[in-house]
């Protein structure tokens, strides 16, 4: 009755090669995205047919966000097997740090004109800024908290999951209520973060107004390149000895701890480093989306980024990217047309993958080249 | 035998005179003054007839109403939320008359001083009322607006009167009003009587002593009285404080009986099979979504629906946990992880599923009359009927499954598999029978959970999801596989939320409770309970 559940698993060990043939593939892919999408938004004039308009722009670099989140997830659950339910914590985190930063820049000209205080403190009569506000003024600072507040939460976290040896489903669950947790501190209005209502009305980023489509398609660029640059990052510590470790870890945590590798330092190194990632995609996201809001720390935000991964390829960088783009190509195209159906779609496809694709469709399209 | 009938025609005749003569009265009120109500309303009382109080009480409530088409006066059962057709009473037998349309009666006016005579006649016949709990509610309606009338009637009332707590509370009600007699002595005696109440009202009364005005004079100008209003009033907080806690200790119990009875099932099929079953809160809805169900299935009998609702609930959410476990899961097993993602899966059908049946908006489920209102123990402790029920409920469920787990062929099967499985099977035990069996009763408790849930909450299509990560701590929290764990763990944390929450919000102290979780498990990395043997080592 047990399914045999870890032969694949060698596989992308020594598809070292295979890894890096496709990695040029998604390189390339990604830089010809990087140099049509500004053409094809700010050389082709808007009455033209092939004219990008600004909604497909923000969507794609939506998309690259989501890539990157994937990819971060991929990191740490495909390689080193640590299921995390709590992602999409790192990734608002870093978000909340950007938008406090984009808040600080509306300045005088919110609906209060108040000249330092943002607007949702004025409405719930706030009298000054509190202190964790200080500093977001200046992009450097909200720059290194971006990087920070993700990494810090994942340190503490990890150091007590890691440290007790929660593993496995306890600790997807723990992320999960670790998520949850925020999503709660993060809705209430005295915390200071704009309660519910979150942050939006966001007017420039470090002078550039956010409505143009030049700073569009500047931030999408950045987001290419921040994508391109975790893309490496990841594949360096994936095929480096270390990356061999987190495998081994995957498949057997206590035969690695008795051959005597520190194992939960590894994990804790990888898992932060994969918040960080998380961190930079939000921080991204949110001047392309122009809203945070606690919603974002929602669970089931984090279980879709797991689908994502898992319909993509786990244990595969570009698979997880992959996956990601397409899942949220079909969520955007149901919830449009269908909106109804969406959840069937989605709850189905968890079902589906896990069932019959434990490669997803990565591992599918790779054994159908291998049979050929 | 003869003597007998003719006696009993007599007292017929009799009963309808009095009838006769009560109606009679009462038809007056069409078109009397307001003046002449009250006088109309003495008479009635002096009928001595027995419904007298039932007509000045729907009289007071603005429930007395006539008829337009043949002027008799009629009590209307409720006139709550305006609805177009209301139910009838006939005020002399009390009996059910069918129902009329809004615009066929017409109401008999009240205003403000008349509802005052009509409180206190109201309150005066219920004090001389042969139930003890309705004495004891006009003793406390009286204690709100004492009057000359009421306290006389008090007086009198103490002397006769058998029962202790109504005595009780009229010695209180008697001894506050004292508290404005010229007399200090009287005062200080009154202080000592007050000292036994719990209520919010003798406190303020008595803190009202001790107020200063502006320019530093006492409202009590007794220093003797003052002193012994402060010692009181020492006793009387100290009561309450200890009341309050007993009731905080009570909302923590009922929150965390609904905890453990989701945890229960999720004890079930996370530990004793290793499943995870994230769509174990949407069975949950599934079983609130029965009850409404079977209640709208069965208007005329609300309460008799919930307890039917019971056993369906079971039914329909174990079938689907059957279902779901040899359709999905079943293929999973060894795998925690992807059948974490299974069942998700599963559950945004399943929610979803719902949404298309039965729309995206809440549902009311109907609180059965038996289970509303508050079980009053004293002035300062009341417990809602709800919230009792479902503790009892829990700790019922609680015991059938443990009895089921112990005394039963199943529960020796579940446990030999989940205990060893391989051995198991060589001793002849179908393993996949008992597999889907163990999720289906698993499952079945998550549906009767969720007929407790729809008397708590609105049920809705994300009724499951607000409680699923609690329930998941839960399980963490007492131990993987341990039912005791589930019911300890359940408890601790209903509580400690509760007890948290008058000094941080309920969010933050759902926030400090899954903290204290994380830290938890750094001492204790296996819960509370932690399951001893081979079965609970991984690789």
């Amino acid at each position: 009755m047990l399914l045999p559940q870890r032969s694949w698993i060698n596989r992308s060990v020594r598809g070292t090669s295979a890894e890096a043939r496709a990695g040029k593939w998604f390189l390339s892919v990604l830089a010809f995205v990087a140099i049509v999408v500004p053409i094809f938004n700010q050389l082709v004039p808007p009455t033209s047919a092939f004219h990008l308009s600004a909604y497909a722009l923000t969507l794609i670099g939506k998309y690259m966000c989501f890539a990157m989140l994937a990819m971060a997830v991929d990191l740490i659950w495909g390689y080193c097997g640590i299921l995390s339910l709590g992602h999409a914590a790192f990734f608002s985190l870093g978000g909340y740090a950007m938008g406090m930063y984009l808040m600080r820049q509306i300045g005088p000209r919110g609906v209060y004109g108040d000249p330092v205080l943002p607007d949702f403190m004025v409405f719930l009569n706030w009298k000054s800024l509190p202190w964790f506000w200080y500093g977001f003024n200046h992009f450097i600072f909200a720059a290194v908290m971006m990087l920070l507040v993700p990494a810090l939460v994942a340190l503490v976290f990890g150091w007590f999951a890691f440290r007790s040896r929660v593993t496995g489903v306890y600790f997807s669950i723990i992320t999960q209520a670790l998520s949850y947790a925020l999503m709660l501190a993060f809705f209430r209005n005295d915390m200071g973060f704009g309660g519910n209502n979150g942050f939006t009305d966001f007017k420039d980023l470090l002078g550039f107004d956010l409505h143009s489509d030049r700073t569009r398609v500047v931030l999408l660029l950045l987001t290419a390149a921040a994508l391109a640059a975790s893309y490496l990052a990841c594949r360096a510590i994936v095929e480096s000895r270390a990356g061999r470790v987190l495998r081994a870890i995957r498949d057997a945590e206590s035969r690695t701890r008795f051959l005597g590798y520190p194992v939960e330092s590894f994990k804790l190194w990888v898992f932060v480093f994969s918040a960080v990632i998380a961190g930079i995609a939000g921080a991204l996201y949110v001047p392309q989306i122009g809203i945070i809001n606690p919603g974002e720390f929602a669970p089931i935000n984090s279980i879709e980024v797991v689908i994502w991964v898992a319909v993509g390829g786990r244990g595969t960088l570009f698979g997880a990217a992959a996956g990601a783009v397409l899942v949220n190509y079909a969520k955007t195209y149901f919830t449009g047309a269908l909106p109804e159906v969406w959840l069937y779609a989605l709850g189905s496809m968890f079902i589906f993958v896990t069932l019959f694709l434990p490669r997803g469709i990565i591992g599918l399209v790779q054994s159908r080249i291998k049979a050929k | 035998m003869l003597l007998l009938v003719l006696l009993s025609v007599r007292s017929v005749r009799a009963q309808s005179q009095t009838d006769n003569n009560f109606l009679s009265i009462l038809g007056e009120l069409r078109k009397a003054s307001f003046p002449d109500k009250e006088a109309i309303i003495d008479r009635l009382s002096q009928t001595g007839h027995p419904s007298v109080r039932v007509v000045l009480t729907a009289f007071m409530e603005d429930r007395l109403f006539f008829r337009n088409d043949n002027q008799t006066i009629v009590i209307v059962k409720s006139t709550d939320g305006n609805p177009a057709v209301l139910d009838l009473v006939d005020p002399s037998s009390l009996k059910s008359i069918g129902t009329a349309p809004m615009g066929n009666l017409t109401r008999i006016d009240t205003n403000n001083h008349l509802r005052q005579v009509l409180g206190t006649t109201v309150a005066h016949f219920a004090l001389s009322s042969p139930e003890a709990g309705v004495r004891l509610d006009a003793v406390r309606e009286m204690m709100l607006s004492p009057d000359e009338k009421s306290v006389a009637l008090l007086r009198e009332r103490s002397a006769v009167e058998t029962n202790s707590s109504v005595k009780k509370g009229i010695a209180i009600a008697l001894a506050l009003v004292a508290l404005d007699d010229p007399d200090a002595q009287v005062r200080l005696d009154a202080i000592q009587t007050l000292r036994i109440s719990a209520s919010q009202d003798v406190r303020n009364k008595i803190a009202g002593l001790l107020d200063q005005s502006s320019d530093g004079k006492f409202t009590e100008g007794d220093a003797r009285v003052r002193n012994a209003a402060s010692a009181a009033l020492v006793v009387i907080d100290r009561w309450r404080t200890f009341y309050s806690g007993i009731e905080t200790l009570f909302f923590g119990l009922s929150l965390g009986s609904v905890l453990v009875l989701i945890a229960i099932g999720l004890a079930i099929t996370f530990g004793v099979m290793g499943v995870i079953n994230m769509a174990h809160g949407e069975l949950m809805m599934l079983g609130a979504y029965t009850t409404y169900v079977v209640q709208t299935l069965m208007p005329g009998h609300i309460g008799i629906s919930i307890l039917v609702a019971i056993p369906a609930a079971f039914l329909v959410s174990a079938f689907t946990g059957i279902l779901i476990e040899r359709t999905v899961i079943r293929f999973l097993y060894g795998r925690p992880l992807e059948t974490l993602l299974a069942t998700f899966g599963v559950s945004l059908i399943l929610q979803q599923l719902v949404r298309s049946v039965f729309s995206a908006l809440n549902r009311s489920v109907v609180t059965p009359e038996w289970m509303s209102g508050t079980l009053q123990i004293n002035d300062a402790l009341g417990i809602t009927y709800n919230r009792l029920y479902i503790v009892i409920f829990t700790l019922l469920v609680f015991a059938a499954i443990t009895m089921v787990l112990k005394r039963t062929r199943l529960g020796l099967d579940i446990r030999a598999v989940s205990q060893n499985r391989a051995m198991a099977r060589a001793m002849g035990v179908r393993s996949e029978w008992v597999d889907a069996m163990t999720f289906g009763l698993g499952s079945g408790i998550a549906g009767v959970a969720g007929v407790a849930l729809s008397q708590l909450t609105n049920v809705g299509p994300n009724l499951g999801q607000s409680y699923i990560i609690d329930s998941f701590m839960v399980v963490v929290f007492g131990g993987v596989g341990n039912l005791w764990g589930a019911l300890i763990g359940g408890m601790s944390m209903g509580i400690v939320n509760k007890l948290l929450e008058p000094y941080s919000g309920a969010v933050l102290a759902k926030i400090f409770v899954l903290i204290a979780l994380i830290l938890f498990i750094q001492a204790r990395p296996r819960g509370l309970f932690p399951q001893s043997g081979r079965s609970s080592e991984n690789s």
